[in-house]
């Protein structure tokens, strides 16, 4: 119904809007993220080439801390700073506790919570018995469930992202690498579908902010490539942490479209492939934003 | 949890009474992108269409658009084209169409639609990320539309 009408007129305005738009734009911050830990400092890639798939689209593929503030960024730069590893101490006490229908807790199975190292680099990803489609509450789910009696924890709730803190903090420091092809590929294309999509009353697709505009000021906001690497995140106007599925929801949410919810199979999806265009960035573990 | 960029409460979605000779969404007839007749018969008021341009829960234009006849806005955006001389450039039937859907200008645009209430993919209930029901109440009533319209024919360089 849309007919192209731009003019040569419009066609003029916008070039020259865009010219002093340009001027006004800010990239991504020239900095490096060393972060001081207890185990000595760890050095982040917050800046890498793009997947191949999306050669076309970014030549560099950013995280989402070069896009924040000097102040929110420093932050990050010291575990002792950054107000996420509270939740990630919170996470370590659960972890411990006996707190089975049998007295059963993570540690007796899985000693530390090193053992966890390089999961979350790898997840979502298809589990090969089930055929699922897994993000990393789902695990721990099936463990809160099938393997201590308990209730299923809610997928935003407190105990699950303290736990997701602990476990993604286990894989700091390490490429991201989610599988896209074989199993995988079916959910890719759905959640690469759903990115694309323009929801809501304002119409707009995760694209349309975090691919066309990244760099650009939305009012008061710095737009990243949305990646999500940097999650779950301590997001300093909520005073609390983030899970990426809850930021879905944020984000859709403010399109004036109808969401879909946390944990859902079209939100896995998208994780799926929100994550695979981080490809080559490194977990951040526990980021902070805001 | 979200950025809040059009966050508005329900309350302030605008379900207008339509005037007696007010278009309604669904009426409004574009002629390449251009409408020609005003949508209320009663002159615009540019003094408030400026605020429905700067008000986050109305037109929240400044959200994209920076406008150098309003240098009091704080973080005015940086994704869409500076609306100086927006009066030079365009005809008064002309910034209608673009306000009331620039779909119809600009193929493909980012920029919403304000006054369109079906044809949505998902369409929320405004902000509650629950479920609309389409119709839905456009985002500026036909009066606001006329309104900006008002303010961006002074938009002169
Ligand atoms: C009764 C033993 C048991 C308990 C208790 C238990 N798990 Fe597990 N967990 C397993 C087994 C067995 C597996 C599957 C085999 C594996 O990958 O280690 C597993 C798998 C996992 C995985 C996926 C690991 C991977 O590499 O695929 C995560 C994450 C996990 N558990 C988290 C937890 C958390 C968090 C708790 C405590 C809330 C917990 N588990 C409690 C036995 C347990
Ligand atoms: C109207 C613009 C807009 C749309 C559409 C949008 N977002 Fe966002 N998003 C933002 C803003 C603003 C922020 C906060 C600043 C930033 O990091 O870009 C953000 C942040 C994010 C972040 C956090 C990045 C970080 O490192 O902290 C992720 C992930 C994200 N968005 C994913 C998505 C996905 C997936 C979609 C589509 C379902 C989407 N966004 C749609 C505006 C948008
Ligand atoms: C989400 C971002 C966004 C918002 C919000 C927005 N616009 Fe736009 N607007 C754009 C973009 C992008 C263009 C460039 C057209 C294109 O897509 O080629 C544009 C173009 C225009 C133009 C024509 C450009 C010119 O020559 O001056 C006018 C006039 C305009 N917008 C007015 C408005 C008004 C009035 C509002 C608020 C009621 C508004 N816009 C809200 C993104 C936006």
């Amino acid at each position: 119904m849309a007919r192209f009408t731009k003019t040569m007129k419009s066609l003029a305005a916008t070039a020259l809007g865009l010219a002093l738009a340009g001027a006004a734009l800010a990239g991504p911050a020239e900095d490096e993220l060393v972060i001081e830990t207890d185990d000595g400092p760890v050095r982040i890639v917050t800046k890498t080439a793009a997947p191949a798939f999306l050669a076309d689209t970014f030549d560099t593929i950013y995280s989402g801390w070069l896009f924040r503030d000097d102040t929110t960024r420093d932050m990050e730069r010291d575990d002792f700073d950054n107000p996420a590893m509270v939740f990630v101490d919170r996470g370590m006490d659960a972890w411990n506790a006996a707190m089975g229908a049998n007295g059963e807790s993570c540690a007796g199975c899985h000693q530390g919570p090193e053992s966890m190292a390089g999961l979350r680099a790898v997840l979502p990803r298809v589990d090969a018995e089930s055929g699922k489609l897994m993000i990393l509450e789902d695990y721990i789910n099936a463990c809160v469930t099938g393997r201590m009696g308990l209730e299923k924890w809610g997928t935003t709730s407190d105990d699950m992202k303290d736990m997701l803190s602990l476990i993604s903090l286990q894989s700091r420091g390490m490429p991201v690498n989610v599988a896209i092809d074989g199993p995988a590929a079916h959910f890719w294309e759905q959640g690469k579908e759903i990115y694309y999509t323009r929801y809501g009353q304002l119409e707009m697709s995760c694209a349309n902010c975090h691919e066309d505009n990244y760099g650009n000021m939305i009012r008061a906001d710095h737009l990243s490539q949305g990646q999500v690497n940097g999650f779950p995140t301590y997001r300093l106007k909520d005073a609390g942490m983030v899970s990426a599925q809850q930021r879905f929801v944020g984000c859709v949410r403010d399109t004036r479209a109808e969401t879909f919810k946390a944990g859902s199979d079209e939100f896995r999806a998208l994780e799926l492939y929100v994550a695979s265009r981080g490809n080559g960035l490194t977990v951040e573990g526990v980021s902070v934003r805001h | 949890m979200n950025s809040h960029l059009w966050r508005v409460s329900a309350m302030v979605t605008v379900i207008a009474t339509p005037a007696i000779c007010e278009t309604a969404p669904k009426d409004v007839s574009f002629a390449e992108g251009a409408v020609e007749a005003s949508l209320t018969g009663v002159p615009g008021d540019p003094a408030n269409g400026v605020k429905v341009m700067t008000t986050n829960a109305l037109g929240n234009c400044v959200a994209c658009h920076q406008i150098g006849a309003l240098p009091d806005v704080e973080f005015p955006g940086t994704i869409a084209p500076p609306l100086d001389g927006a009066g030079d450039r365009w005809s008064e039937a002309e910034l209608r169409g673009i306000v009331a859907n620039a779909k119809m200008t600009f193929e493909g645009t980012f920029m919403p639609a304000f006054y369109k209430v079906d044809g949505f993919v998902r369409p929320g209930d405004g902000f509650t990320g629950k479920a609309g029901t389409e119709p839905l109440a456009p985002i500026l009533n036909a009066q606001q539309i006329e309104d900006v319209v008002a303010f961006l024919v002074t938009l002169k360089e």
